[in-house]
């Protein structure tokens, strides 16, 4: 199984677009993460996130498990995920077959921004980690 | 899927601890995770069910020192042994780098261990691994029930069984005392470090 190799220009330049996109529109915490459960990258801070890790593996399981599902319906895949709670709700957007993008972001920000911010960020977020340029 | 971030000179393994229901997978991680100072351990999760069984995986993240400049964080799986769970197993296998199989000595499930090494296989050729291909250690876990009334099988008969093609490293184990724990931790990710580091050319 290859591997996913990281560098420091990919990471800078995926924070600048999620800074830009997400992060300046309100949103709390965003993280990139492989379905192996690993965190690419991550950007934001929300002090109600004690463990990332944690976090990014739940929800590498959360969506191999909807998949499932979807398959159950006559579906491939769902492509996106919404989990709404009291104070903090979280938008998930699978990048590719490999990568997931999850969003934190509290209640003052609508979710129909978030995924129009998502969408635009999918392509080349996808593109700077895949092959390192937009 | 190993994940080497080159920028914090970070390389991150995932390996799962496989086999049969029961035969103490979570006991090893929790071992491990009591045993290792705070400092070198995240938080472990499980997801069980009332039944104390895993429902769907436990994680235990280490950190287990750096080789050569680079820091080496591991994330240590396990998967649900019982049968009916097979696609969930596939799940957690999804990006696995190396693999713990613990295998259950009592002659009763002498079947088990083998349908579960079986099931293993399938479910990373279905994800395109071969197991072969994929570092490996053996444990033999339970071993202090050797002494105990409840008819078990010898180490040979286990290596016999599961180990005559894989030629595997093999450790016999009694997870519960903590025995043959560590060494299985220690060569599996000695193994799965080094062929992260060796396929990507990153250690001298």
């Amino acid at each position: 199984m290859a591997s996913f190799i990281l560098t420091q220009e990919k990471v800078n330049a995926v924070h600048k677009l999620i800074d830009d996109k997400l992060i300046r529109a309100g949103v709390k915490k965003v993280m990139i993460i492989d379905e192996a459960g690993n965190i690419i990258t991550e950007c934001g801070h929300d002090p109600a996130i004690t463990d990332p890790t944690a976090l990014a593996a739940l929800t590498a399981a959360n969506f191999g498990a909807t998949a499932q599902i979807a398959r159950l319906i006559g579906e491939e895949d769902f492509t996106l995920l919404f989990h709404k709670g009291e104070n903090s709700s979280m938008y998930f957007l699978r990048l590719d077959e490999e990568l997931i993008m999850l969003s934190i972001f509290s209640d003052e920000v609508s979710l129909g921004l978030i995924r129009c911010r998502a969408d635009e960020l999918l392509a080349p977020v996808k593109s700077i980690l895949k092959n390192g340029t937009v | 899927m190993a994940l080497i971030d080159l920028g914090k000179r970070e390389i991150h393994c995932k390996i799962v601890y496989y086999g049969p229901g029961r035969c103490g997978k979570t006991t090893n991680l929790i071992y491990i995770h009591h045993a290792m100072i705070p400092k070198a351990r995240g938080k472990m999760v499980t997801i069980d069910t009332k039944g104390d069984r895993t429902l769907f995986f436990d994680l235990l993240p280490l950190h287990l020192g750096s080789v050569q400049d680079f820091d080496i964080r591991i994330q240590l799986y396990t998967v649900p042994g019982q049968i009916m769970y097979e696609a969930t197993r596939k799940l957690v296998l999804k990006g696995v780098d190396g693999i713990v199989f613990v295998a259950d000595p009592l002659q009763v499930r002498r079947q088990r261990n083998k349908d579960s090494l079986a099931g293993l296989s399938n479910n990373l050729a279905e994800l395109g691994v071969k197991l072969s291909e994929i570092p490996i250690v053996l444990q033999y876990n339970k071993r202090d029930l050797t002494e105990s009334e409840i008819p078990t099988l010898s180490v040979s008969e286990l290596s016999s069984d599961l180990n005559s093609e894989l030629q595997a490293p093999e450790f016999t184990a009694s997870a519960t005392l903590g025995e043959g724990v560590f060494e299985s931790l220690r060569a599996i990710s000695k193994l799965t470090v080094h062929q992260v580091a060796e396929k990507n050319r990153l250690l001298e």
